[in-house]
């Protein structure tokens, strides 16, 4: 039973990490209609910005500055590279592609600079633990969830009680009835791509605390367990996703757990599971867990 | 009551405007019209006439369709709005209630009243609170359902919403595009009401219609637009009496030369 809420617990801290991820791709998704494939290389800025910078500013000031220039580095290349030219819709697709170039262009580079290290980003936590009970639970991950249920409940008040939330929903549901009511759709969807970014970033932290060895070149390559998340949500839904990453989060933790009753599916299966456990969801519910309900166009 | 005579404060002047889409495709030449502060304008034509583009040419959404005013000029008082965003037209006072409704369907009535306000920015709580009374008294069958997802209202119910929603940006200039497309002979009528009213409180309308006789009853002046250009233009109740309204949009028969079939079809 121990062993059993010990993966429950690991699980969810893993799936509130992912989640940050997650929700970063979907808000892009609903304010852009582009699919980030440069989400894991930001993240892998952020973390690396967070591991070069500790030592001269502590902990809090480094990630706060990797969340910053990674949000920065997000909104520029939303503003610079992807939305040139003609406000069009139709353009989606193309943006899209080119994040796939920016993402081997930023990767290529974080990877030369890592090289085969492992980086310490300096987080507080260590390998600390503490006792819960019977369970014994790594403080990094209690703050991994800690910290990413507020970021989360932040993220969801900014969508739900501010004009930005409304403007960001209004403009997804329909972008020219937004633009008419006096929306101005570039500069929503360019606070939409550095919140993401910035979300990113604060999760390469968790990625690369205790119990993972640190931050490597691989690091932003988790960003593609967050793709599946973001996807049996329902991809335009914030709290599909954060239900996908959760749903995640648990299910490796718990293939991983029993992997030695689950030996018949072979080696590390925990790595495939995500992606059972999508095309499992989408087989019952083809548009996701919480896609677009009553809408009815007319 | 308006508020003001209809020779005091801003008109709308459309001059001379050419407007092009996709740098190939004319879709309107030479087109002018005004619309005097507090009047009512009825715009009529085919599909295809080119009266949304006009709409879009005024509202600032013409980039979003790949469109441009290649020449003349547009002004609503002393704002220049050709070549400007929708964010201009709003702040100068003029707000457009697109075809087809278009309201957020998966946000609730009371979240499509707020958009409404977005492109105004910050305002006092007490403006924002007059103009959601407004709205209501207007539309009482609004407040009653502040909390249902637009989606799901009546298609009458998301005409008031897409018009309530244009309101709560106080404009002094409504442009209306077909507010009575796909509606129930009895919501015409009702909707027809609401555009007296909210012209009687003072504000502008620019009203494209298909429905010929509606559009004349409200309107002061009317224009007919025909493949891109101002065919006719004069007082309403002139216009309703010229042999080639009454023929094309108004569906009467004119003459015994005219066969019944070109009736409300071309309108």
């Amino acid at each position: 039973m121990t062993g059993f809420l010990d993966n429950v617990l690991t699980g969810l801290a893993l799936g509130a990490v992912y989640a940050l991820v997650a929700l970063g791709f979907v808000t892009i998704f609903k304010a852009s209609g582009v699919l980030n494939f440069a989400h894991g290389s930001l993240l892998l800025l952020g973390g690396y910005l967070t591991a070069i910078l500790h030592d001269d500013l502590g902990f809090a000031g480094a990630l706060a500055v990797a969340v910053l220039v990674t949000a920065a580095v997000a909104g520029a290349m939303d503003r610079l590279l992807l939305q040139r030219g003609e406000q069009d819709p139709r353009t989606a697709h193309v943006q899209t592609i080119v994040t796939i170039g920016v993402d081997i262009v930023l990767v290529t580079d974080l990877a030369r600079r890592i090289g085969g290290d492992l980086l310490s980003l300096g987080d507080p936590w260590g390998d600390a633990v503490t006792s819960l009970g019977p369970l014994t639970v790594a403080d990094s991950r209690l703050a991994a969830i800690a910290v990413s249920a507020l970021a989360i409940a932040a993220a969801f008040a900014l969508f739900r009680f501010t004009p930005w939330g409304l403007s960001l929903r209004a403009a997804a549901e329909d972008a020219e009835a937004a633009a008419l009511m006096g929306v101005r759709l570039t500069r929503i969807r360019t606070v939409a791509w550095c919140l993401a970014g910035g979300l990113a970033a604060l999760a390469a932290v968790f990625l690369a605390a205790f119990p993972a060895p640190g931050l490597e070149r691989t690091t932003g390559q988790i960003a593609l367990k967050a793709f599946p998340a973001a996807i049996l949500g329902g991809m335009a839904s914030p709290a599909g996703a954060l239900a996908g990453s959760l749903l995640i989060g648990l299910t490796e933790a718990l293939v991983a757990g029993y992997q030695t009753e689950l030996h018949v599916l072979g080696e590390g299966f925990g790595d495939v599971a995500p992606y059972a456990v999508m095309v499992l969801v989408l087989l019952v519910r083809p548009t996701g867990l919480f896609a677009a309900k009553g809408a009815t166009r007319v | 009551m308006p508020e003001a005579p209809p020779d005091e404060g801003p008109a709308l002047h459309v001059e001379d405007v050419d407007v092009v889409y996709g740098r190939a495709l004319s879709a309107l030449r030479s087109v002018s019209l005004t619309v005097p502060h507090g009047g009512v304008v009825t715009l009529l034509g085919a599909n295809g006439a080119g009266k949304t583009t006009l709409l879009r040419a005024v509202s600032g959404t013409l980039r979003l369709h790949r469109g441009a005013i290649t020449a003349g000029r547009i002004r609503y008082g002393g704002t220049v709005l050709d070549g400007r965003d929708p964010v201009a037209a709003v702040r100068a006072g003029v707000v457009q209630v697109p075809e087809g409704r278009r309201v957020f369907a998966g946000l609730t009535v009371d979240e499509n009243l707020r958009s409404g306000g977005l492109g105004l920015g910050r305002r006092a709580p007490a403006q924002v609170r007059e103009a959601r009374e407004r709205v209501f008294s207007l539309f009482p069958r609004l407040a009653e359902r502040t909390h249902q997802a637009a989606g799901l209202l009546s298609g009458g119910e998301q005409q008031m919403l897409a018009i309530g929603r244009a309101l709560m940006a106080a404009p002094r200039l409504l442009l209306l595009d077909e507010p009575s497309l796909g509606l129930a002979p009895q919501m015409v009528y009702r909707i027809a009401e609401v555009v007296r009213e909210i012209n009687a409180q003072g504000t502008a309308v620019l009203l494209v219609e298909q429905n010929a006789g509606m559009a004349l009853s409200l309107a002061d002046h009317a224009h007919v637009l025909e493949v891109g250009e101002v065919r006719l233009a004069g007082p309403a109740d002139e216009l309703a009496r010229t042999d080639a309204v009454r023929r094309l949009y108004l569906g009467e028969e004119t003459g015994p030369e005219t066969s019944s079939g070109t009736g409300r079809g071309a309108a």
